[in-house]
């Protein structure tokens, strides 16, 4: 009985999903394919700086779109990916990037979770042992006592 | 008392000082350090704003102190930093540009020129920036925003938000030379 309305319900919001694109922020489409490939990565890869924690795709905010015009400014100009990103640090810092780049400057933040991990696996083994050895001494005072 | 007793006030210490620093650094979350501080300012040239077939630019002010002051009238920060501005340039120490970041005000045009009258206009000389490259050359991420530029075209100061009459003091005149003074209007100008 329910099913019948789910069911139609769920198609419909299944044929909805190829819509989803349209809906986003930025409508600009590029004329070549290849390019607006590139360009679709590239905002995704950049933070919008007014808004921080939204990417370039998701901000509707005036400086967004003035990034993502100058984006595609530089694509059609024969920019290279690493150009765009190198022009866009240089005036807006390392920050732009989501992902940091990997250079002596950043090792430690890449070294870090790393380290960490070591050092957590280590402490982990450590009490593991010292309960295993724990447990054993009760066992054998339990069986003693009984 | 074995040192192990020492272990968890150790690590109390050391989270006390990580908390101390990070909370003494809290005003500069979300700022960005422009990497343009200390190095030549991108070259720049935009139409004037009572006159757009005009155009005025870096290149004018060659060998001159300046603060170029990236505005909206759109912006209700610019409205506070505003009265900072009129002070500063009273006391006449270093000319003042503005920038005009139309955004996507379709109306910003005449709003700008409105606000100006309305509220007095600090500045030497009031440039538009119509579609934000010069703004994304120069690292502009939000309105208000300032740079204090040296003679030799070198970005020697950006503040990164609303000038208050304090942080004019402290970060803009005690970098100027104590001799510097704005230059008298230019015939050019408005």
């Amino acid at each position: 009985m329910r099913f019948r309305i789910v069911a139609p319900l769920a198609a419909a919001l299944l044929l909805c999903a190829p819509l989803h694109p349209a809906w986003a922020v930025d409508p600009a489409r590029m004329a070549d394919p290849a390019l607006q490939a590139r360009y679709e990565v590239l905002i995704h890869e950049l933070r919008c700086v007014q808004c921080e924690n939204n990417s370039l795709a998701d901000s509707d905010a005036d400086i967004a779109a003035d990034v993502r015009r100058q984006i595609r400014t530089m694509l059609i100009g024969g920019k290279s990916d690493a150009e765009i990103k190198g022009y866009l640090v240089s005036r807006y810092s390392e920050f732009i990037l989501f992902r940091p780049e990997y250079s002596w400057r950043n090792a430690w933040l890449w070294a870090l979770p790393v380290v960490l991990l070591l050092i957590g696996f280590c402490i982990a083994v450590r009490v593991i042992r010292q309960r295993a050895t724990l447990v054993d001494d009760d066992d054998d005072g339990d069986v003693s006592r009984s | 008392m074995s040192p192990r007793f020492l272990v968890p006030l150790g690590v109390f210490i050391a989270l006390v000082v990580v908390l101390a620093v990070g909370i003494n650094h809290s005003h500069e979350v979300g700022v960005l350090q422009s990497p343009l501080v200390g190095h030549q300012i991108p070259d720049w040239e935009l139409p004037v704003l009572t006159d757009p077939a005009k155009t005025f630019g870096s290149r004018e002010l060659k060998g001159q102190w300046y603060v170029l002051n990236y505005w909206g009238a759109w912006c209700y920060s610019c409205r506070v930093e505003h009265s900072t501005l009129l002070q500063a340039q009273r006391q006449a120490r270093v000319q003042l540009i503005g920038v005009d970041w139309v955004a996507d005000n379709p109306d910003e045009n005449a709003a700008a020129l409105e606000w100006l009258a309305r509220l007095g206009n600090p500045y030497r000389q009031v440039v538009t920036d119509r579609d934000g490259r010069t703004a994304i050359d120069l690292g502009v991420a939000q309105a208000p925003e300032s740079f204090l530029v040296n003679p030799q075209g070198v970005i020697v100061y950006k503040e990164p938000g609303i000038i208050t009459p304090e942080i004019w003091r402290r970060e803009f005149l005690s970098r100027l030379p104590p001799q510097a003074t704005a230059p008298a209007a230019s015939p050019g100008a408005s």
